[in-house]
């Protein structure tokens, strides 16, 4: 299952708990694309989830917008 | 063999707090991070904001401390819950509009709550006896203790020695010779300590972490409830507090000025929410109307707005308005002069 989570205007941590709040409803296996406008989810999303044990499988950069797609494990 | 204990350490992201987790989790206690988020922390939001900050690492320092620990780490939003903290303070505010004591003791009872909640035996803190003047005293640190439920469930590793046993302590599950006995404002031995965990970097030691400790902040929330004869907040609210010139030349509005490119980007977002301005004749900043301006006020607005970017010294400008409700109009203003701005009108 994918999953998309809308994390536009929040600002950190706030994707990050989104993200974490997410995760637990969701299966191992399933995958989570998280769409933010705060540049710093590119260090906090991804450092959340090896701590955490997920997988990272991809990060875009767009105009305004940062994109990470997680697998949880 | 015996599962090992578990303990959760609130995790601020400053030096204190990792070395409380690290001393514990040397002595083979299973550690797991909590950090509480209010809304008014410092990192993240300021560096998402303004463009000034881009050459700053955008990390989240209570992430990146339990990454440097290798423990996992909770994120818990309490926007909602911390309001009464912050509009009732039982044991009052420091300086500004901070309620340290009240703040500690109610992070250490949502741990406590947590704990109950999954099966962990005890909370760690990084408080120090004399290392912050408010919340962490030797007379305060019962009452932490006490009014938040976590009685002697919660051991500060780095100054257990001056305090009472904890049950940590007594039932043996961690080792009170192993604790240690630091006092007073000095960060002298909690550096030392770093180096012998070979820690050499964290975040800036004692660095304050709450906007509320923030003279400038804590007058443009006071002023914010002043001007809405209410203590209310929303989310939004205290994250506009920390963007921009505020400049209220009328009781009943006043205006966020744009400092720099990132902040006008990040105002954007608002413009759905608030009168907007705009020069349209000369660059300029993104300036929000918060508050019920008449057309007279627009017209006083958009006058200070031109005094901001490459209008100031033009004889006339074009300003555009943007109403909430999607709709435009554009007035030719001449931009206020020194004379008639009033400095108490920046907040």
């Amino acid at each position: 299952m994918k999953e998309t989570l809308n994390a536009r205007r929040l600002l950190c941590p706030l994707p990050v708990i989104r993200t974490q709040d997410k995760v637990k409803q969701l299966q191992s296996g399933d995958e989570l694309e998280v769409i933010c406008t705060d540049p710093g989810v590119l260090q906090d999303i991804p450092a959340w989830c090896r701590i955490n044990g997920h997988k990272v499988l991809e990060t875009r950069s767009g105009e305004q917008e940062y994109i990470i797609v997680l697998e949880v494990c | 063999m015996n599962q090992p204990r578990k303990a959760i350490a609130l995790i601020s992201g400053g030096l204190d707090s990792m070395l409380a987790a690290k001393t514990v989790m040397e002595q083979g206690v299973h550690v797991e991070g909590i950090n509480f988020f209010t809304g008014f922390c410092v990192e993240g939001h300021t560096h998402a904001i303004r463009e000034k900050d881009k050459t700053k690492p955008k990390r989240n320092n209570a992430l990146w401390v339990a990454e440097q620990l290798g423990i996992k780490l909770h994120i818990v939003d309490v926007i909602e819950e911390y309001k009464k903290v912050l509009l009732n303070p039982k044991h009052g505010y420091g300086a500004n509009m901070n309620p340290c004591l009240d703040c500690k003791i109610f992070m250490v009872g949502k741990a406590k709550q947590w704990i109950a909640e999954n099966g962990f035996d005890f909370i760690i803190t990084g408080e120090v006896i004399g290392q912050r003047p408010m919340s962490q005293r030797k007379s305060t640190m019962p009452i932490v203790a006490k009014q938040s439920g976590a009685d002697d469930l919660l051991l500060r590793p780095l100054c257990a020695k001056n305090l009472q046993p904890t049950l940590p302590e007594l039932e043996g599950w961690v080792d009170r010779e192993k604790l240690h006995d630091i006092t007073g404002r000095s960060r002298k031995p909690q550096m030392a300590m770093a180096e012998r965990f070979g820690i050499n970097e964290y975040a800036q030691p004692a660095g304050g972490c709450c906007f509320l400790t923030d003279k400038n902040y804590s007058a443009k929330l006071v002023d914010l409830w002043q001007a809405r004869n209410s203590r209310e907040y929303e989310l939004d609210d205290i994250m506009l507090l920390k963007v921009g010139r505020h400049i209220r030349p009328k009781p009943h509005f006043k205006l966020i000025v744009a400092r720099e490119e990132g902040e006008g980007r990040f105002l954007e977002g608002y413009k759905r929410e608030f009168v907007s301005l705009k020069c349209s004749s000369h660059s300029g900043p993104l300036v929000l109307v918060d508050g019920d301006p008449s057309a007279k006020d627009l017209y006083l607005a958009a006058s200070i707005t031109a005094r901001y970017g490459q209008s100031r010294n033009a004889e006339t400008v074009d300003m555009a308005i943007n109403f909430k409700d999607g709709s435009e109009r554009t007035i030719q203003v001449k931009p206020l002069a020194d004379a008639d701005f009033v400095q108490d009108w920046m907040i």
